[in-house]
């Protein structure tokens, strides 16, 4: 019976994958479901197991099994891992994701699975933690805080309980990394968990994954009872978010744990001093803890060896938006934004000029292609003023209006704001009316404070379109210097760097070019 | 939050009438349960359409033509972004994001997501909810 694999990767369901499976099924080969290797373009993606290797096909519709089968389907691809597209990367994180049966402990074992946390547990708990001092390992999360330093904290710390965990909120909007991650690879990121919980004490571990994530929930629960015996004592649990992008935000996450209102709480104590239920608690991305195996079973030097300036090992970049190539390519830190843009993406879907690129998710600062030779890292990006958070790159052609993206920015701002410092609760609502009278060209009346008898020297309501931008910047200064946390602390970086790159779009009654229609 | 999960997917939404006996399960006060309920965009304290529509509309999906698909989809079904029909047949809603973005526009229908949505596909689609 032939051996076929398809992903069953939520992406690939989307795109028809399950009917795939099933006329595979019904036409006679044995069917393994796997994560998703990545490149949705392909879709969904059928490798047939053949004496030379695994041949790939793809994409393929249900209508099509049999030409798959018989090897004379028009969409070969042959080796899927020799296409340059995957040929190019350096996956330590991804090493299995696409290739390997998610939930198979046999497979996950005979792909080197478990080395990293014998490795880790063969060491005392200080040496797995300079391990990962020394892999150079940032927060893949967001922030890039160095992952051993956190650790060494909580180590420290002393406590009678402790916790470890794992931030699967991944709400920004053109990252998907977490999820293809748990889909595909679940033991590894309870792996890395253990050999967190391991290096500093922790025996309880959360996931807090987000509801849009169904597939990745029923995927690590799984993995987590089968896991069980392994890891323990270290015991592993599931919590479900609702709904709400602040609660990607550490402390908000913790007290969404803790069935509480996700509302951001004020540092110091730090959460690895005083986190869940009040306990030190290394809080870490799926990602930061899912390059941990790597780390200990290969050693930190072979981590740290590369990547570019302070930012040491892979990132995972995740192209998305209008992008030919979209999906996941992982690589060492410092390969330039224009190569990751268009050599490997491809440039746009639709075709047209690339016009920007939104890097980091919706608290991300947009950039044109001027500035293409960027280089992917953590100091690059802050000096251009933008972030490489959780590594997405968003693409737009030229039928984007940049002043429509950043209303939608300070939108979703006033949509999540958590509401509990004013500039980003109230300032986010003026921005999103200040920025619509700059679209529509309206101009703004007086208001009954402006028009009372006392307020003599008030020019009145109506203000040129340079002063309603003067007073758009001031607003995102005080939302910069004057949040909490980083939702209203960010937001200004779309804003202001779609009015600095792109100040022809804000031009005084410009019309709304319907943003993003075909 | 758990048990609100557990709730919401038993009855379909959080009753008002519910937050008394939920305040004194956990030991907490019926404010506390409120201020819960009301944070989160997923509960909802109104009883949903038999199906629900959810359509992304974060910027990668918006990349690839989002704004066109939720206004045809608004007009097919004649409901605004967050209402239900009023013969309880369908819910309409936004999501920021449910990590496809590569293949926007994006949708979650019931519990199955689409990609690459098109007017053709929207309309089979909503033409397949009763
Ligand atoms: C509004 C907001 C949303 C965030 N969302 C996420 C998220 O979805 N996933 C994540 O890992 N970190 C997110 N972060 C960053 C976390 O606060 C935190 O830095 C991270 O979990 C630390 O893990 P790391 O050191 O492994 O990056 C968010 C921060 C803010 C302010
Ligand atoms: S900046 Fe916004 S989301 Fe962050 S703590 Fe303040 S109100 Fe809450």
């Amino acid at each position: 019976m032939t051996r076929v694999y398809v992903s069953k990767d939520m992406a690939a369901i989307a795109l028809g994958a399950d009917a795939v499976a099933q006329a595979l099924s019904d036409a006679g080969a044995q069917v393994v479901r796997t994560g998703s290797r990545g490149l949705f373009r392909l879709e969904p993606l059928v490798e047939v197991e053949t004496p030379e290797g695994r041949v790939g096909f793809g994409p393929v519709a249900a209508a099509d099994a049999a030409l798959v089968l018989d090897g004379s389907h028009p969409a070969r691809l042959g080796d899927v891992s020799a296409m340059s597209f995957f040929a190019r990367q350096q996956r330590f994180t991804f090493a299995h994701c696409g290739v390997i049966d998610p939930l198979s402990l046999d497979d996950y074992e005979a792909h080197g699975g478990w080395r990293g946390l014998t490795a880790a547990r063969a060491l005392p708990p200080q040496a797995a933690i300079d391990a990962v001092k020394a892999s150079g390992l940032r927060g893949r999360g967001g922030a890039g805080f160095p992952t051993g330093i956190k650790w060494q904290t909580v180590h420290d710390a002393s406590a009678p309980l402790k916790y470890v965990v794992c931030n699967a909120d991944e709400g920004d909007s053109g990252t998907f990394a977490d999820r293809l991650l748990m889909e595909g690879d679940p033991f590894c990121l309870i792996e890395g968990m253990a050999i967190a919980g391991h290096a500093v004490g922790a025996e309880r571990g959360y996931i807090y994954i987000r509801s849009e994530y169904p597939f990745a929930i029923r995927t690590m629960r799984e993995a987590i009872a089968r896991a069980a015996a392994i890891v323990a004592p270290f015991m592993l649990e599931v919590r479900v978010g609702a709904g709400a992008y602040v609660c990607g935000e550490e402390t908000a996450l913790l007290d969404s744990i803790e069935g509480k209102r996700g509302e951001v709480r004020a540092k110091p104590p730090l959460p690895a001093i005083a986190g869940l239920f009040g306990r030190p608690t290394v809080i870490n991305n799926v990602l930061s803890l899912a390059a941990v195996p790597f780390i200990l079973s290969e050693g930190a030097d072979a981590y740290a060896a590369i990547g570019f300036g302070r930012s040491r090992g892979t990132v995972p970049v995740q192209l998305a938006g209008n992008v030919r190539n979209g999906g996941l390519f992982e690589v060492g830190f410092g390969m330039t934004l224009g190569e990751l843009v268009m050599d490997i993406g491809g440039g746009t879907d639709s075709g047209r000029p690339v016009k920007a690129v939104q890097v980091g998710g919706p608290l991300g600062a947009y950039f044109p292609p001027s500035m293409f030779d960027l280089p992917f890292d953590y100091e690059a990006f802050a000096a251009a003023g933008g972030l490489i958070g959780h590594a997405g790159i968003t693409v737009f052609d030229d039928s984007v209006d940049m002043a429509h993206m950043a209303r939608f920015a300070m939108e979703f701002c006033a949509h999540e704001s958590c509401g509990k410092c004013t500039p980003c609760r109230i300032g986010s609502t003026r921005g999103v009316e200040l920025i619509d009278r700059l679209i529509t060209g309206e101009r703004r009346g007086a208001d009954a404070v402006e028009r009372l008898p006392q307020m003599r020297n008030v020019a009145g309501g109506a203000r040129p379109a340079e002063q309603e931008i003067e007073l758009l910047r001031d607003l995102c200064d005080t939302m910069k210097f004057g949040s909490l946390c980083a939702l209203g602390g960010l937001t200004p970086y779309p804003v202001l760097s779609a009015l600095d790159h792109f100040p022809q779009d804000f031009g005084a009654g410009a019309p709304i070019s319907s943003a993003a229609a075909e | 939050m758990p048990l609100l999960h557990a709730l919401q997917e038993e009855f379909g939404y959080i009753d008002d009438l519910m937050v008394p006996a939920i305040a004194s399960a956990l030991n907490i006060s019926r404010a506390d349960v409120h201020g819960v309920v009301t944070f989160y965009h997923d509960f909802r304290r109104q009883p949903a359409g038999r199906h629900r529509v959810q359509l992304c509309r974060a910027e990668a999906c918006q990349a690839r033509g989002a704004a066109a698909i939720e206004r045809l989809a608004s007009e097919r079904l004649d409901l605004r972004m967050g209402e239900t029909s009023a013969d309880g047949r369908v819910t309409l809603d936004a999501v920021y994001c449910l990590g496809l973005c590569a293949t926007g526009p994006n949708a979650m229908i019931d519990d199955v997501p689409v990609s690459r949505l098109d007017p053709t596909t929207l309309d089979r689609l909503l033409g397949d909810l009763r």
